[in-house]
């Protein structure tokens, strides 16, 4: 089964666990600089929005690559960086519609989400599950159940 | 590890900026943050001097676990001589500067002497610099945070700066940073203005990654996210109501004092509350309260964000106001609110937004207008000494009136940003003053809850609830429950609860973990992370030994046994109807106990045995 990591912004609360494990896992050090999922704060909204690479099938970075340096994990449908391919020309990053895929001066090389191989620490490390790792196919799932409540008459959605 | 053995020390008179290492034997004796940099200030300054003098020194700490995975991590502190007490003054805050600070390379800053220009201290990683504050001196802190981003043209730096009261001498001036999180208490801003330095901003890339047990430190670590999680005071009540779960518990137990002091009971406390926070406005149809927030780090998240109703009278015209901002917590909603008698939920959260925007203590200010208020309706302010302002207990438009001229630092404000006591003092009213030590009370009635009285009367930097926690114990069973009214054991339980506190804001931590945390779980994170063997019993000692240090400072400044003292109104007015009716609070049952226990002489001093145990 494919999984996805699964965003509800309306449930962070933007502690930056998720950036300090990310980059504990990818860097050695607790550093929210290097992190690949990053945590957006609308002061004024009120609002926080975790936002990280979303795995495109047909992946704009992958295409864009002039070097066939971004490849698919085939466990996970990750787009991963060979980093003994990659030679910094940041194509991808300006192909990325999302912003997700970013150049890194401290390695010269581009650093995006890899999903962690199947295991995402982000989502082991948020505490109020804001982000999931769950069935791609579903990622809609909680909210349609959400909806088709709605939908039921009143007595009927309370009884449920 | 854990500290980057690196300290920053800025020269303002000279200009410069000089590393340093750690002491690192300082560091093994009081582990980082409020209890290290105490160790610095008081190898370094002199007790005596004056506080707003370039004598004085301030240090910005951060702890050996800040910019760590572990929950509410990301806390710094800010130590010096304060100057509405003279006594130690240490204010913590969290937000997201501290690990800012860590992840540039720095465990702390100390600054000394004064510009002789207002000035900003840059800092990117290891290249550190004062530049000009010319664009920022006279801007409010919301502004010189927005334009300190445009400056460096970079969203992810963090600000701490103060705002205009703090330039104009208002003695309980804090330091804001990510807009509305202070170090807020003790004047600490106050004396950044004293020195002609308005901002730091900070960027940090390097990394917090010396980490002793790496393994050992995340089980640990994972361990007490788990505890948190499960408990119910920061697994659910403060994620949903924050501190503010408290007002009407305290209002219910006998201990939320209003109209400054001189009653306990607030008969509009509900509509203060942090249920109502959550309650629908007519208006617009919108709660209070827009959601929960977390400082970095941090697995509790009980930060307010709030708006005030666009229609109210406070911001019908002021859209500057109309967004997001933090919003009420516990203490600032009793300051603002029911100490002066003000019910307006709207009302109190606009004042609290101005207290964030320019970097004013809510409880500090909330506590000298209700004095005010109270000299006022006995005569002994006129309309004359107000500017005119109709200073009554309950007016929200008074109040408002009374914070913008605090804020222009003019007429009456500048009465105002004295602080209570010297106010009272000023007006001839002293016994009107709720302070201890010059600092005024927070939200816990000491006739109500006994022990609460003791901390108050003991804190190192005047009457603080974060010092000494017993509201924990006396009101919520945590760790076990104490009798309220009680005094007996409460010297053992505000001995226990002070050391164990110290410990708590030296790692970086936040002191609301310890709602479900115990020394137990704490031991371990820090032990995980840092060298030597940190045991529960070790944190313990370096907990009692930052406390004495702090208190020997103070004696050194000239404090005596006589300054451990309540308000007369605390001791002989007692309280009238209610779970507490009759009580007064007993402070002679339980200070003389609570000073053999410390090891200290019947006047407050630190015997020389006591120094000798704790190795001070």
């Amino acid at each position: 089964m494919q999984k996805s990591l699964h965003i509800e912004a309306a449930k962070c609360t933007g502690c930056l666990q998720c950036e300090l494990a990310c980059s504990y896992e990818h860097t050695g050090a607790f550093n929210p600089s290097r992190s690949y999922i990053k945590v957006f704060n609308f002061h004024h909204e009120g609002r926080f929005a975790p936002y990280t690479c979303t795995q495109c099938d047909e992946a704009w970075c992958q295409r864009a690559c002039p070097v066939d340096a971004i490849s698919i994990d085939v466990r996970t449908g990750a787009k991963v960086i060979s980093d003994s391919s990659c030679v910094g020309c940041k194509v991808c990053t300006i192909a990325c519609p999302f912003g997700t895929v970013n150049y890194s001066q401290v390695t010269g090389k581009v650093v995006k989400c890899d999903l962690c191989g199947g295991d995402p620490e982000c989502a082991r490390a948020c505490p109020t599950g804001a982000i999931t790792y769950i069935d791609a196919d579903w990622t809609g799932y909680s909210r349609m159940q959400k909806s088709a409540a709605r939908s039921l008459p009143a007595a009927e959605a309370s009884a449920s | 590890m854990s500290w980057t053995r690196k300290i920053l020390r800025v020269n303002l008179t000279q200009g410069t900026c000089t590393p340093e290492p750690l002491n690192m034997q300082w560091a093994n004796d009081y582990l980082g943050q409020r209890g290290l940099a105490t160790k610095y200030l008081c190898e370094e300054i002199d007790p005596k001097c004056d506080p707003l003098s370039p004598e004085n020194k301030m240090i910005m700490a951060t702890g050996p676990l800040t910019g760590t995975m572990a929950s509410t991590a990301g806390r710094y502190s800010v130590i010096t001589k304060g100057p509405l007490t003279n006594a130690i003054a240490c204010s913590n805050s969290g937000g997201f500067l501290g690990n800012e600070f860590k992840n540039a390379g720095w465990d702390m800053i100390i600054f000394e002497g004064k510009s002789p220009e207002p000035v900003y201290l840059w800092i990117s990683n290891d290249q550190v610099e004062l530049r000009s504050a010319a664009a920022i001196w006279g801007k409010s802190a919301w502004e010189t945070d927005d334009i300190l981003h445009q400056i460096h043209q970079d969203p992810q730096i963090r600000v701490a700066c103060v705002g205009r009261t703090a330039e104009t001498g208002c003695l309980y001036s804090g330091i804001i940073n990510d807009k509305h999180r202070a170090a807020g208490r003790s004047g600490v801003g106050t004396v950044m203005a004293s020195k002609n330095l308005k901002a730091v901003a900070v960027r940090g890339t390097l990394g917090v990654g010396n980490v002793r047990d790496f393994g050992k430190f995340m089980s640990a670590v994972n361990d007490a996210k788990k505890v948190l999680a499960d408990n119910a005071v920061t697994g659910q009540g403060l994620p949903a109501y924050g501190t503010q779960v408290l007002m009407n518990v305290m209002n219910g137990v006998g201990g939320l004092p209003s109209y400054n002091m001189k009653n306990v009971g607030f008969e509009g406390a509900q509509n203060i509350s942090g249920e109502a926070m959550h309650e629908p406005r007519a208006s617009d149809g919108k709660a209070n309260l827009t959601t929960n927030a977390a400082c970095f780090g941090c697995t509790i998240a009980c930060g307010r964000i709030s708006t005030v109703d666009k229609t109210h009278f406070t911001i019908e015209n002021k859209p500057q106001y109309w967004g997001a901002s933090g919003g009420l917590e516990y203490e600032s909603a009793w300051s603002l609110g029911a100490d002066t008698g003000i019910d307006d939920l709207n009302t109190i959260t606009f004042v609290n937004f101005l207290c964030n925007e320019d970097g004013f203590d809510p409880i500090s200010y909330g506590c000298t207008v209700a004095a005010a208020m109270e000299m006022f309706e006995a005569g002994d302010l006129t309309l004359e000494d107000t500017g005119g302002i109709e200073l009554r207990f309950g007016s929200s438009e008074a109040f408002v009136q009374a914070t913008e001229a605090l804020v222009s630092g003019q007429g009456f404000g500048k009465d105002l940003g004295l602080g209570s006591k010297r106010l009272c003092e000023k007006y001839g009213r002293p016994e009107l003053s709720m302070q201890v030590k010059g600092l005024e009370f927070p939200a816990y009635d000491p006739r109500g809850l006994q022990g609460i009285g003791l901390n108050y009367a003991t804190s190192n930097r005047g009457a603080c609830h974060v010092r000494g926690y017993t509201v924990a114990s006396e009101i919520l069973g945590i760790p076990v429950k104490t009798e309220q009214t009680a005094t007996e054991g409460k010297a053992e339980l505000v001995k226990a609860f002070q050391d164990a506190t110290a410990l708590v804001d030296s790692a970086g931590l936040c002191l609301f973990t310890t709602f479900a945390w115990g020394m137990d779980n704490i031991a371990p994170q820090v032990d995980g992370a840092c060298e030597g063997d940190w045991t529960v019993e070790k944190c313990l000692e370096v907990g009692e030994r930052i406390w004495n240090l702090e208190r020997q400072f103070n004696n050194d400044a000239g404090f005596t046994s006589n300054d451990d003292k309540l308000p007369r109104r605390m001791l002989e007015e007692a309280i009238k109807g209610g779970p507490t009716d009759g009580q007064v609070n007993r402070l002679g049952e339980m200070l003389p106990k609570y000073y053999e226990i410390r090891g200290w002489t019947d006047k407050g001093e630190i015997t020389a045995e006591t120094k000798a145990r704790l190795s001070l």
